[in-house]
C-alpha cells in the first residue's frame, strides 16, 4: 500500500529536491534517507501523493536543520495546513533532553529509594503517634470505643485464624523435632529434642510464625478494607461528618489485634509442642509424660515470657502498617493492589527485623 | 488508493441484539470523508454499541458494514489489520495503559505497526502527537495516574492519532470535563480535524459540542438512525425526543450561545 518516495531528476530546477511518492509513516525511514542525501536547497513536494504528520515532521526538520525559510518548501495547498500544524507543534519547544548515561537513571533510582525509605519511616512513626494519642483518648473516655467493631475484628483476625495457626505450628514443631532427632541421634542425645522444641517455640517460633501469618493475612485485609473505603471517598465522608477516621477504623483494629495476637501465640506454642511431642513418641520413643516432665524440668518460665512479651509489639506493627497503607491508597483500583502488596512486605520485614533486635537484646540481658 | 470513495463508513441493515433485547434494527448510516459526525441518543439507545460494532469489537446479528472500502465483518485479516492502522479510537475514560508513561502509550501503536522505525524518529513522532494534542512536554514522562481528567483525554487522543489515522472515533470526549476544558477540547478537535484531514465519528451528550464543531448529526432513536442532517435541520425535526433534546432548557442555552457568537468553523 502506498508508493515509495523518490527523487525525480529534473534539470529544469536544480536548486530544489523534487519529491514524488507518498510521504507517510510507513515510508518514514526511506524519506529521511532521501532528505539526508539531498542537498541544502529547497524541497519541491508538489508532486507527492499522500502526506501525513510523519512526512510533514521530516520535511519540517529538514527545512529547519538547513536553515530554510517556509518558502523553500513547495507544497500543495492541502498539505500546507498540515505542515503548519506540525511546525507549530514541533517548534513549541525544541529543547532536546540532555544526553543520558546509563548511570543517571541508576543513581536516580537509588536516590528515590533511599528518599522513599526515609519518608516512609517518618510517615510510619507519625501515624503510630497519631494512633497512640487517639488510643489514649479512647482509654480516657471508654465510651468512645466502638465495641461492636472491635469484637467483629477480633473474630475476623483472631478466631477465624485459629485453625490455620494450629495446623502450621503443629507441622513446624514436628519438622523441628525431626531435624533435631536426626542430628542429636549421632551424639546419643535424642532426649534434647524436648529442649530444642520447647526453647525454639516459646522464645521464637510461636510468636514469629503467628506474627508472620497475621502480617500476610490481616495486614493485607486491613489495607484492602480501608483502601477500598478511601478509593470510594468514604474516609472523606467520615471526616466531613465530624467523625475521626482513626478512632473509627484504626483503634478497633489495633485493639482487636493487641488482644488476639498474644492469644494466638499461646495456641501456636501449644501446637508446636504437640507437633514435637508426636515426633518424639513416634520416632524417639519419648512418651508424652516424659516429654512434659522433661519440659517442666529444663525450660523455665522466663522463656515463655520472653516470647509472649513480643506479641503485643508485633500486633502494633501489623495493625499500624496495615491501616496506614490503607490510608495511602489513591483513587484507583490499581493503587489498592499496590498498597496491599506494600503493606504485607513492610509488616513481614518489620516483624522479622524487630524479632532479630529482640533476640540480641534478650541475649545481652541474659534472659 | 487514489480512487477513495467519498463515503468512509457505510452501514446497511444493521441488527444488534442482546438476548431478546433488540438494540439496533435495520440501521443504516453513512459517514462522509472529512466530516465530523455527531452521534446523539438517549441513554441505552446503543451509541456505544454502534461504535463497537463498526470497530469490529462486536459481531452484529445481521447487516453489512464497510469502512474505507473494507468489509469489517467478512474482510480478510490483512484487510482488517490495514483498517486498524487507519482508525484511531478515544475511549470514554481514555483507556491509557496504566503501567506506561504517556510517551510510551503513544509509542505502542508505532512499535506494533511500524517495527522498523528507528527509536529516535519514533520518539520524535510521539512527542509531536503529544504536542498536537495540546499537552506540555513535561506530560510525556508522566504516568496516566498523575494526569488530570482533561489531560488524560488529551493523552489518549495523542495515542489515537499516533498512526495518522484517516478515521477517528471518539466516545464522549468531553464527558467529565469542566466547560472551559470541554470548549478547549472541541477547539482542538476542530483544528486537528482540519489540518490532518480527519473524518470524525463523535458520540456525545454535550450540546455545546454538537453546535460548535459537528458538520452533521445522527440521532439514534427507535433502534435506528432517525435522522442525519446538519444541526439546524435536525432541531426542526418533529420527533418528540429530538424536540425535548434540542428545545429543552439546556438546548436553548447552547443554541443561544452559538447565536451570540457566530460559528467559528465556518470561517477558514
Amino acid at each position: 500500500m502506498g508508493e515509495k518516495p523518490r527523487i525525480e531528476d529534473d534539470s529544469s530546477d536544480t536548486d530544489r529536491l523534487r519529491l514524488a511518492g507518498d510521504l507517510t509513516l510507513e515510508w518514514a525511514v526511506e524519506l529521511r534517507d532521501l532528505l539526508r542525501r539531498g542537498h541544502a536547497g529547497g524541497v519541491d513536494a508538489r508532486g507527492v501523493g499522500r502526506m501525513d504528520s510523519a512526512g510533514a515532521l521530516l520535511l519540517h526538520r529538514h527545512a529547519s536543520d538547513n536553515g530554510m525559510g517556509e518558502d523553500a518548501l513547495l507544497l500543495r495547498e492541502e498539505h500546507r495546513a498540515l505542515l503548519r500544524a506540525v511546525a507549530g507543534a514541533a517548534d513549541a519547544s525544541s529543547s532536546r533532553e540532555p544526553g543520558e548515561g546509563w548511570w543517571r537513571p541508576f543513581l536516580g533510582q537509588i536516590g528515590a529509594t533511599v528518599h522513599g525509605l526515609g519518608t516512609q519511616a517518618r510517615a510510619l512513626v507519625g501515624f503510630l503517634g497519631l494512633t497512640l494519642s487517639t488510643l489514649a483518648g479512647v482509654v480516657v473516655r471508654p465510651r468512645r470505643l466502638r465495641v461492636t467493631s472491635t469484637v467483629f475484628h477480633m473474630q475476623q483476625t483472631g478466631l477465624d485464624a485459629v485453625p490455620l495457626i494450629l495446623l502450621l505450628n503443629f507441622l513446624v514443631g514436628a519438622v523441628i523435632a525431626f531435624l533435631g532427632a536426626t542430628v542429636l541421634r549421632e551424639f546419643g542425645a535424642e532426649f534434647f529434642v524436648v529442649e530444642l522444641v520447647g526453647f525454639s517455640f516459646m522464645r521464637e517460633f510461636g510468636v514469629l510464625l503467628t506474627a508472620i501469618l497475621l502480617a500476610g493475612r490481616t495486614a493485607s485485609a486491613f489495607t484492602a478494607q480501608i483502601g477500598a473505603m478511601k478509593a470510594r471517598e468514604e474516609i472523606d465522608a467520615i471526616r466531613v461528618l465530624g467523625l475521626n477516621p482513626i478512632e473509627l477504623l484504626v483503634v478497633p483494629r489495633l485493639l482487636a489485634l493487641l488482644v488476639m495476637l498474644p492469644l494466638l501465640t499461646f495456641l501456636a506454642i501449644l501446637a508446636g509442642l504437640a507437633g514435637g511431642m508426636l515426633v518424639g513418641l513416634l520416632s524417639l520413643e519419648i512418651s508424652p509424660e516424659m516429654f512434659v516432665a522433661r519440659l517442666e524440668e529444663t525450660v523455665e518460665l522466663r522463656h515463655f515470657l520472653v516470647g509472649m512479651v513480643k506479641a503485643p509489639v508485633f500486633a502494633m506493627v501489623i495493625a499500624v502498617v496495615g491501616c496506614m497503607e490503607g490510608f495511602k491508597v489513591g483513587g484507583t483500583a490499581q493503587s489498592v493492589g499496590e498498597r496491599t502488596t506494600s503493606s504485607v512486605v513492610q509488616s513481614i520485614s518489620l516483624v522479622i527485623l524487630l524479632d532479630a533486635m529482640f533476640a540480641v537484646f534478650f541475649m545481652e540481658m541474659g534472659w | 488508493m487514489s480512487g477513495e470513495p467519498d463515503t468512509v463508513i457505510s452501514i446497511q441493515g444493521l441488527r444488534n441484539q442482546f438476548g431478546r433485547q433488540v438494540v439496533h434494527r435495520d440501521l443504516d448510516l453513512e459517514v462522509h470523508r472529512g466530516e465530523i459526525l455527531g452521534v446523539v441518543g438517549g441513554s441505552g439507545s446503543g451509541k456505544s454499541v454502534l461504535m463497537r460494532t463498526i470497530l469490529g469489537l462486536r459481531r452484529p446479528q445481521a447487516g453489512r458494514i464497510e469502512v474505507l472500502g473494507t468489509d469489517v465483518l467478512d474482510g480478510s485479516d490483512t484487510a482488517r489489520r490495514l483498517l486498524e492502522q487507519q482508525t484511531g479510537v478515544l475511549f470514554q475514560d481514555g483507556a491509557l495503559f496504566s503501567s506506561l508513561t504517556v510517551a510510551e502509550n503513544v509509542e505502542v501503536p508505532l512499535k506494533e505497526h511500524h517495527p522498523g522505525l528507528p527509536a529516535d524518529l519514533r520518539r520524535d513522532l510521539a512527542r509531536l502527537k503529544i504536542r498536537l494534542a495540546g499537552l506540555p512536554d513535561e506530560a510525556a514522562g508522566k504516568m496516566p495516574s498523575e494526569l488530570s481528567g482533561g489531560m488524560r483525554k488529551r493523552a489518549a487522543l495523542a495515542r489515537a492519532l499516533a498512526l495518522d489515522p484517516q478515521l477517528l472515533f471518539l466516545d464522549e470526549p468531553t464527558a467529565g470535563l469542566d466547560p472551559i476544558g470541554a470548549a478547549a477540547f472541541d477547539e482542538l478537535l476542530r483544528t486537528l480535524q482540519r489540518s490532518l484531514g480527519l473524518t470524525v465519528f463523535l458520540i456525545t451528550h454535550d450540546l455545546d459540542t454538537l453546535y460548535a464543531i459537528c458538520d452533521r448529526i445522527a440521532v439514534l432513536a427507535d433502534k435506528r438512525v432517525l435522522v442525519v442532517a446538519p444541526v439546524a435541520e435536525v432541531e426542526r425535526h418533529d420527533d418528540a425526543w429530538i424536540r425535548d433534546y434540542f428545545h429543552g432548557p439546556r438546548g436553548r442555552a447552547a443554541r443561544s450561545a452559538v447565536d451570540r457568537e457566530p460559528t467559528p468553523h465556518t470561517s477558514g
